[in-house]
């Protein structure tokens, strides 16, 4: 068993309310937080405990926090982003449906490190049933003084208010977010300036994924140093990992970021191997955006070392054969699963969530979508694959915001992995109709050259 | 048709506004148009988002582009419930095909098409965050996950348990 720092208490009964979370020691961060500590050794905690933002690119969060500008009389605000859209992610709702009072607790903490008064959680408007619970620890939390004003008699006053998007992926996007919890459409915007100088309402703010916030509950009871003692290299902490497709236990798994991809998939305390017997072809193992790699390069780099389930390592060889940690969106296909069909999917996804306002990202997600339809449904030539590898490569690094980037990568792996089953279904226009092109080599171990 | 939230609706309304700083009540529009849809006949109806406009003292076309940017606002008359399918990746590889498939030959309705009764619409919609109950469909505030045919026959007669009553 790994160390569990965010799940330990998962599964006490009653722990989702304020008395039983309380009891298992909840909200002592606060106490040390605020009685203790100031917002400038908080920060420092958070900088030495090496926490990197989990919803996906894996900034720094102290760093992040250091950089909030703070004009005299101008408030500034702590915004969690709670929009979890990655295809594959499913991690935050888990804590925020199963652990609420953890995330109220960190919010309370980093928005005392910020100086937030009007913390905002916006959380994606699918997940419908959670700002219920969210509310209802705020309460909670507000009536056992932790909450309001002068917490705690230090006079520092919070409150946290709960905001439902209403369908955008783009809004995981933080200045998209930020447009969205103003009231308008989630078009990202240009950088700089950061929202860290003009953010939500022009002023200072910080958003932050809710696995980050809820992370800064262990960094402040351990310490940051203890808490950086955990995990390896610049992969500290822990994190939490949703796992999903064809294995036997979809599910989120905290794991101390030390164990191998290959114990991940096949120990039976986490995804307990595929499902059916069959045989593992390829994995997406960061969230949707995140290069899919075939089964070999996934659990051995290039150069034949075992890969683990950290920053580093899932990212050893680049993209020319490795991939990202991303999100902790954890998708696993079978042999027989059809990389064209899934590109396809991931294809339409990204074109559906494009704000459009880049032309980039705009015109070519749905021209990937097209070309990716044609050759999926046996109608494709040789000269299409090339055609899609030209536009990924002119969409990436091309748009205001990333989601040009998350809709490129997809295409882009799929087809420097996998481009023998793509000419197999041009070649075969029939077949590739009623059956797949199967395993193949995705699985052949490594040639390591001397 | 106009409308006019009551009482209730109108002090939800009022605490929608109240979580956000003097003069930026526009924050609270995304809420408010989830509480308009929610309130009347499941769809935002141009004279709805103009009474919308008018209760955050902002011009209706901020509403109107708001509106049409977000999935999840109807702007178009639905069933009395929703059925969101999710076609994305991880359901795809879960099998949401057959289940898509299925519901579309139960219900005899293609997406984006309302049963002649108005009981259901059938919307396809990209990834909702269940991945790992999959294949999985959202009907009003909830979630119905590890779907099989034999789970929609179920989910379809319930609902319809609930109009027929």
């Amino acid at each position: 068993m790994g160390v569990k720092l965010l799940l330990d208490k998962a599964n006490v009964p009653g722990i989702r309310s304020y008395e039983v979370y309380r009891r298992e020691g909840g909200y002592r961060s606060v106490e040390k937080a605020l009685k203790e500590m100031n917002p400038e050794s908080i920060v420092e905690e958070v900088k030495k405990s090496g926490l990197r933002g989990r919803g996906g690119a894996g900034f720094p969060t102290g760093m992040k926090w250091s950089f909030i500008a703070k004009p005299e009389g101008v408030p500034r605000h702590l915004v969690c982003n709670a929009d979890e859209s990655e295809p594959g992610t499913f991690k935050d709702r888990y804590l925020m449906e199963f652990l609420p009072h953890l995330l109220i607790e960190g919010l309370i903490v980093s928005s005392f490190a910020l100086g937030s008064n009007d913390t905002y959680i916006y959380i994606r408007g699918e997940y419908a049933w959670i700002p219920d619970i969210l509310e209802e620890a705020i309460n909670e939390a507000k009536a056992n003084g932790w909450l309001g004003k002068n917490i705690l008699g230090t006079g520092f006053d919070c409150n946290i208010h709960v905001q439902r998007g209403a369908g955008a992926y783009i809004c995981g996007e933080e200045t998209a977010l930020i447009e969205s919890l103003e009231g308008k459409r989630g078009n990202p915007r240009i950088k700089p300036p950061f929202p860290a100088i003009q953010g939500l309402w022009q002023r200072p703010t910080v958003v932050n994924n809710v696995e980050t916030l809820a992370a800064i509950v262990p960094i402040i009871n351990l310490g940051g140093d203890e808490y950086a003692k955990i995990g390896v290299g610049r992969s500290t902490g822990t994190k939490l990992i949703s796992a999903c497709g064809n294995i036997n236990k979809p599910g989120v798994y905290e794991i101390d970021m030390t164990i191998s991809v290959e114990e991940f998939i096949y120990s039976d305390e986490y995804c307990g191997g595929i499902k059916g017997g069959k045989k593992l072809k390829a994995c997406i193992p960061g969230g949707s955006s995140v290069p899919i790699l075939p089964a070999n390069l996934l659990l051995k780099t290039a150069k034949g070392e075992t890969r683990y389930m950290n920053y580093e390592s899932l990212s050893d060889g680049g993209f020319a054969t490795g991939s990202m940690l991303g999100s902790g969106g954890f998708i696993v296909l079978d042999e027989d699963q059809c990389i064209v069909k899934n590109t396809l999917t991931l294809a339409r996804f990204y074109r559906h969530e494009s704000c459009g306002q880049c032309s980039p990202c705009r015109e070519g997600t749905g021209w990937m979508e097209k070309i990716l339809n044609k050759i999926e449904h046996g109608k494709g030539t040789i000269a299409d694959i090339d055609l899609l590898w030209d536009i990924q490569r002119k969409i990436e690094g091309n748009t205001i915001c990333p989601l040009g980037d998350a809709a490129a990568w997809p295409v882009a792996a799929a087809i420097r992995h996998f481009r023998d089953e793509f000419e197999w279904h041009i070649n075969n226009p029939v077949l590739s109709q009623t059956s797949n092109f199967g395993l193949q080599h995705y699985a052949d171990p490594i040639h390591v050259p001397a | 048709m106009t409308y006019t939230f009551n009482e209730t609706q109108m002090a939800e309304f009022n605490r929608l506004v109240a979580r956000y700083p003097e003069g930026k009540q526009k924050s609270a529009l995304l809420p408010a148009l989830h509480l308009a849809q929610e309130s009347f006949d499941g769809w935002l109806p141009t004279e709805l988002m103009d009474y919308i406009a008018g209760l955050l003292k902002i011009e209706p076309i901020e509403v109107y582009e708001v509106a049409s940017f977000y999935s999840m606002y109807n702007l178009k008359p639905v069933g009395k419930f929703i059925f969101e399918v999710c076609q994305t990746g991880p359901c795809m590889i879960s099998g949401s095909d057959d289940i898509i498939a299925y519901i579309q030959q139960k219900l005899d309705i293609k997406p984006g098409e309302t049963t002649k009764d108005g009981i259901f619409t059938l919307k396809l919609v990209e990834c909702l965050g269940a991945c790992g109950y999959a294949p999985m469909m959202q009907v009003g505030k909830i979630y119905k996950e590890h779907l099989t045919k034999e789970k929609v026959d179920s989910i379809i007669a319930e609902y319809r348990a609930t109009v027929t009553k």
